[in-house]
Parts: structure tokens; sequence; C-alpha cells
């Protein structure tokens, strides 16, 4: 117990006479957790939003009306023997309407329709997003080049959401190459200043090491106050970063989320609140205790 | 070597169980080279007895400073053998280095006090740093500040203090846990002979408690009057080791009287008149 307060007053007393570093390593950590906590909530929307238009990928092919109930069951078959086919669904013009309806806000567009405007189409789904450009090409017969050759005649058009899920996908790996690498920079930076702090500590209390040394403390006696010195580091950083991020929080995205259904969607399908905190708090102290950890074992040769 | 050796062992308890009668301090053929060639020690053989005051001599570079630094394995031997009480301390584990320097207490010429820390917390410093409890740092510091003769000087910091009173602060740092071996590299380096005379008469007093003191000094008059054993280095090899004539007991006080005769200074002198409790532990 009276080494316990022996060693905090020893951090306490280092970090008062080092203000300027102890204040520079401080910040970067709070600038990192406070990065590290939007880019968490944000990364995790992207990567929901992406796999939701992942899995809801599927080609619709569109049916002439005249097809015949024969060549509609024939194409089925067809279809289903492609290879990479997951599942294919017969949706009817009645169908098609319906869902269009359920949809749609505004029903007094559909009501406005005097006729069905909608065809006919087979719903086909891929065992995976990368194969449907594969499955779509063998269906319209364009995979030889040259005119499409349909494997059914019925086939007027395919319409799928190809051209969105694939810009979604690419929009969403740039963000998170961005991202990551940010990240990586300012968790390197935190460390970074966290070690310098610590370096400058132990070089202002280089004689007290020396007179540690001598009169046979040990060298986990000698360590403690600096690795206490840099977790008070990632500790208070943490901290601050929390408190600027909760206010964030209550002042800006929580009224933004009543108004957009995207932000108020993510707080359901990302971390709770608390857990990301306590995410942040234990990475904080955790960077600031490798950072002092490798900086004793370069720099504190006891 | 082994005559001196059994000379000195009158010095000690008749009571000490037999397997700590071996030297506290003995070197065979203790070789160091440093990193680039140059030869600090060579061969060197010492042995120093338990309760022995012996003054290490020689002019700068003849290996002193390299010795004092392989007793408390600051530095290890390139080849030989250095026993502390018996035990090789070169295969030392370096875990077992702290429990070793907490059994050999060091003084230096420029006292390495904190200067931030006040006389009494220096010296207690040295107690919490070895996990020590508060009731013994309670007990022992103001003690040892006593027996240096700076109980009236707790609250100060190091710069208020003289350079002879901050060297006591330095030896009472050593002395707390009271360390069966004392290593005082240069002392009184820094001090005037008045002032040194204190110094030495603080250790000699320490020493009387038992406890093995070896000082390291160039201070030629200083060792000659003592009449204590010395061993001369001369590049990195003994080339004295003699026992002064008139090695008799004698108390503290006759101690500083005739050193301050010898030396040819007054008794008004600083370490003197400061050791006003010799008779709690003489």
């Amino acid at each position: 117990m009276s080494r316990l307060i022996f060693f905090l007053q020893e951090a306490l007393r280092a970090l008062r006479r080092n203000g300027a570093p102890t204040l520079a390593a401080v910040v970067t950590t709070v600038v990192t957790v406070i990065l590290l906590g939007v880019l968490i909530p944000i990364f995790q929307t992207t990567q929901a939003k992406s796999e939701q238009v992942r899995s809801e990928l599927n080609i619709h092919f569109g049916l002439y009306d005249d097809a015949t109930k024969a060549e509609i069951n024939a194409l089925q078959g067809k279809l289903e023997a492609v290879p990479h086919v997951e599942e294919v669904a017969f949706i009817s013009k009645g169908e098609a309407l319906a869902t269009l309806r359920s949809e749609l806000k505004d029903k007094s567009i559909v009501e406005q329709l005097h006729t069905n405007p909608l065809p006919a189409s087979f719903e086909v789904k891929a065992d995976d997003a990368a194969n449907l450009p594969g499955i779509r090409a063998t269906v319209m017969g364009t995979e030889n080049g040259g005119k499409p050759q349909p494997i059914s005649p019925i086939i007027s058009n395919p319409f799928d959401r190809q051209q969105a899920s694939q810009q979604i996908e690419e929009v969403t790996s740039a963000l998170k190459i961005v991202l990551t690498v940010m990240t990586a920079l300012l968790i390197a930076a935190s460390l970074m200043l966290v070690g310098n702090t610590i370096r400058l500590s132990i070089y202002t209390r280089r004689r007290e090491v020396e007179v540690m040394r001598l009169v046979g403390a040990t060298r986990w006696f000698i360590r403690w106050p600096f690795m206490i010195e840099g977790v008070v580091v990632g500790f208070v950083g943490g901290l601050v970063a929390i408190l600027v991020l909760w206010l964030g929080k209550i002042t800006v995205v929580d009224p933004l989320g009543d108004s957009f259904s995207f932000l108020a969607a993510q707080n359901n399908s990302t971390l709770s609140f608390p857990a990301l905190v306590a995410i942040l708090f234990a990475a904080s102290v955790l960077v600031s205790t490798i950072g002092s950890g490798i900086t004793l074992r370069r720099f504190l040769r006891v | 070597m082994a005559r001196r050796k059994k000379k000195n062992v009158r010095d000690e308890e008749p009571r000490r169980p037999r397997g700590r009668r071996a030297p506290i301090i003995e070197l065979s053929d203790v070789t160091k080279v440093y990193p680039g060639g140059h030869m600090a020690l060579d061969r060197v053989n010492l042995a120093i007895g338990r309760g022995e005051f012996v003054f290490l001599v020689g002019p700068t570079g003849c290996g002193k400073s390299t010795l004092i630094k392989m007793l408390i394995r600051e530095l290890s031997a390139t080849e030989g053998a250095v026993k502390i009480a018996g035990r090789d301390i070169g295969a030392l584990p370096e875990k077992k280095i702290p429990q070793l320097r907490r059994n050999i207490g060091t003084v230096f010429q420029d006292f390495k006090l904190l200067p931030n820390r006040t006389v009494y917390d220096n010296v207690a410093y040295a107690l919490q740093v070895i996990g020590a409890s508060r009731a013994e740092i309670r007990d022992q510091v103001p003690a040892t500040l006593r027996l240096v003769g700076l109980s009236t000087k707790l609250h100060s910091y190091p710069d208020q203090l003289s350079g002879g009173e901050q060297q006591r602060v330095s030896v009472a740092r050593a002395f707390v846990n009271h360390p069966p071996l004392l290593l005082a590299d240069e002392p009184s380096g820094n001090l005037d002979p008045v002032t040194s005379i204190g110094i030495m008469q603080l250790l000699y007093r320490i020493n009387k408690t038992g406890t093995t003191v070896v000082v390291v000094t160039h201070d030629r008059e200083m060792v000659d009057n003592m009449r204590r054993r010395v061993v001369e280095l001369y590049e990195g090899r003994v080339v004295r080791d003699e026992v002064s004539g008139g090695y008799t007991e004698e108390s503290t006080t006759e101690f500083g009287l005739r050193m301050q005769a010898e030396m040819g200074v007054g008794r008004e002198g600083e370490g003197l008149t400061n050791g006003h409790d010799q008779g709690s532990l003489l």
C-alpha cells in the first residue's frame, strides 16, 4: 500500500515537472481517441450498409408480357441450372406492383396508374455478389461478345443494382483504407509522444534512477513510477476525449438522429455508446502503456 | 595475502558462524579490459576481511573506480572472480543484483543527493525504494542522521548545506540500512582538509560498529596519517598492500584528535564539533 502511494507520488511529481511534453502527449492522445471515437461508428455503419446492399444483391430478369406459362417454367429450370445461382423466384406483374406500392410513401402515384406497367420477372440470387456479373453474362448470352443471345426468348432485359453496389463498395473500401491509415498514423504518433514524455522523464530523473540503482531498488521498483506516468497520460487523454465525444453526441448526433434515418439506424447496428467508451478508454490506456513500456525497455537500463 | 587475511580475522567477533568467515571482499586474478582494449585492472588479487578499514589509493586512471564499480556489479570482470562474502558476484543473476547492492553502502565524491528533497527525504528515499515499511523509515532515518551529526538539519535542502554536510547526508543514506560493507569513492575529494577529517572520522565511527569500510582516495597525507591498511593500485596492478604502523584500537575522539594533530589543523573543525553523540554507537 505504501509502495503504491510512493509510485503514484513519484509519477505525479514527474508529470508536474515535465508539464509541456506531458501536455503534448495528453493532447495527442485526446485527438487520437476522438478520431477513433468518430471512426469506429462510421466504420461500422459503412460496413453494415455495404453488407446490407451486398446481401440484397440480385438480378431481375424482366419478361415480355406475352410469355406463356410453359415458357416461364422452362426458363425457371434453366436459370436454376446456371452456375452460382442460389435462388430463383418468379415475381408476377401483380406482385411487382404490390412491392412498389409498399416501398413508396406516396401511394397516390400508384393509384393514378391505369394499367400495370411493371413486367413480370425472375429474381435471381447469387451465392456471392462477385458471381453476379457471370450469371448476368450467362443468362443474357453476352459472354462470347457480339449480339446478345438470351437463354430464353422471353427475357426482355435485366435490371439490377450492380452499379449501385459497386459504387458503394468502391467508396467504402477507399474510405476504409483512408480511415485505417489515419488511425494507424495517429496511434503511432501517440505511442511516440507518450514514449517521448517518458524518455524526458527518465532524463530529468536520472539522479533518482542512479540513487535507486545504487541502494538496490529492484528493476520493477524503478520502472513502476514511469509506467504509471504513461498510464496517467493515457487515462487523462482518454477521459478528456470521451467527454468531448459525449458532448458531441448529445449536442450534434442525437438531435440529427431524429431527422436523419441514416444516423438513427446506426445506433441499432453499431456498438452502444457505453461499449464504445469502454473500448476507447481501454485503447488509450493500452497505447500509453505500450508507449512507456517500449521506451523503458530502450532507455532505462537497470 | 592469506597471511594478512588471517591477521584481520582477529578483529571479528569470535561467535560468527563458520560460513561467514570468508573475507567480505575477495578478488582473485581479476582482469578488466574495456571495449577498445584498455586494460583497467590487471590480475588483481585482494582480500579484505570483515570489519577492516582499507584505503585504496593510486593516481587517476589506475583502476580504483573500476574496482569499486565491480564490487557493486556495475561492471563485470573480464577474467577472474570477484567474491563478496564468499559469493562470486560475477555469477550472480541480474535479479539478485539489487540484493547485493542493499548490502553495500556507497558514497561518492559528488554526493549524488536529490536536490529537490530534504535531508530527511534523501535518506528516507534509500529505504523507500527498497520497500522498507514506514515504521522502519521513521525509526532508522532520524537515528542515522543523529549518527552523522545532522539531526538539526532534517528539513534543509541539499543546496542549503555545506559540502561537508552534504557528504554526511550521503554517508547517512549509504548507511541507513546498516550494510556490512561501505564503499566510499573519493568521499573527501571536494572538501577542505578540516571537513575531510570530519568525514574520515565519521567513516571510522561507522567502521567501529563492525562495518567494513573501503575508502578510495588520492589524498596521500590523509592515508599516511590514518595508519590503516593501504592498498595502492598503479596502472591496474596492486603495487602496495600494507598495514601502516600503529594499527591500534582508538576511540573516534582519539582518532580525530590525532588526525588533527598530524595534519596540523585546528580543533574547531566542522566535522569534529558535529559528532556529538558518538556514545550511542560506540
